[in-house]
């Protein structure tokens, strides 16, 4: 019994949960009706389960090197699930592959029809 | 930010020039490089500057300028705000795959406050970051964005949305508070 061990057992409780995270993401895709709900399930447990099995990887290793580059990816990852959620949920919006049985309300597409020209800012 | 517009002294209007090289982007583009070689030597450091300086000729961008007006005590509370948010919707999502009953959306409009592009990207990114929105629409005009809002049972729950997405955008506006538009185009 060290002074590491209780860092052990964090690294391993983060990690572990990440890994559920994950699991629960891989779950939602094959659960959820529709494209968007898909989206959903594939970028955002994941995010959290990232930065969980980040944690746990950094309080395992204690490298300072090693935690800066695991720094790194958390925020590279939270930089680019955003664009690539975006792009794909916009793509399918635009090529209506949209199920509006399941939407409560669609205040987009009301709206388009007296819209500015595509692709405009 | 929107284009910013130089009179010359004919009268006639061209966009201002940025300088490409900014002090804070190749200082963050050096530690960049620094954590992917996971180590600190005289060496690394200089040719860090030097492809930090390289990248941002190569990709100029408009200046953000964010250090002038931050308000640390604000921007710690956004910062914590966002993080129990995310973990508070991860479970909810969670619950929202695991159970049995079929799951109702909305795509829901929120107008923005702020006419600043830089706190729409934010408060687009943070949305899109808290488990359960995406953005799937961004109207820079209106400054509108239309997201796509998972579990959301009755109408009543897509205001809820709207609230705390405006909400959101006012912590942004309290820990970067705006600029006054003189200063901008000077």
């Amino acid at each position: 019994m060290s002074w590491t061990t209780p860092l052990d057992v964090a690294a391993a409780v983060c990690i572990l949960l990440g890994a559920v995270l994950t699991l629960v993401a891989a779950i939602g895709q094959v659960r959820m009706p529709d494209l968007l709900s898909r989206m959903h399930a594939a970028t955002k447990p994941q995010v959290l389960g990232t930065v969980l099995i980040v944690l746990g990887l950094s309080l395992r290793l204690r490298e300072p090197g090693v935690v800066g580059l695991l720094l790194l990816v958390v925020l590279l990852q939270m930089a680019t699930s955003v664009v690539s959620s975006h792009m794909v949920g916009r793509a399918s919006f635009r090529a209506g592959q949209v199920r509006d049985d399941l939407l409560v309300v669609d205040e987009l597409s009301d709206e388009q029809l007296h819209e500015e020209p595509r692709g405009a800012p | 930010m929107s284009p910013v517009l130089r009179t010359r002294r004919d009268g006639s209007t061209r966009p201002a020039r940025y300088r490409a090289v900014q002090p804070l982007a190749v200082l963050w583009l050096t530690l960049v490089w620094l954590a992917m070689w996971g180590e600190v030597s005289p060496l690394l450091v200089v040719g860090g500057v030097l492809v930090a300086v390289a990248v941002c000729v190569a990709f100029p961008l408009p200046p953000v300028d964010i250090a002038s007006g931050l308000r640390p005590v604000a921007l710690a509370r956004l910062v914590a705000r966002f993080l129990v948010d995310v973990v508070r919707a991860s479970i909810q999502v969670t619950g929202v795959v695991l159970r049995r009953r079929p799951v109702r959306n909305a795509v829901v409009a929120v107008d923005l406050e702020s006419s600043s592009d830089f706190v729409m990207t934010l408060v687009a990114a943070m949305l899109s970051l808290i488990p359960g929105s995406v953005v799937v629409e961004a109207r820079r005009s209106t400054h509108t964005l239309y997201l796509h809002v998972l579990d959301v049972p009755d109408e009543e729950s897509a205001e809820e949305f709207r609230r705390d997405a405006l909400q959101l955008e006012q912590r942004v506006l309290r820990a970067l508070p705006p600029h006054a538009p003189e200063e901008a185009g000077a």
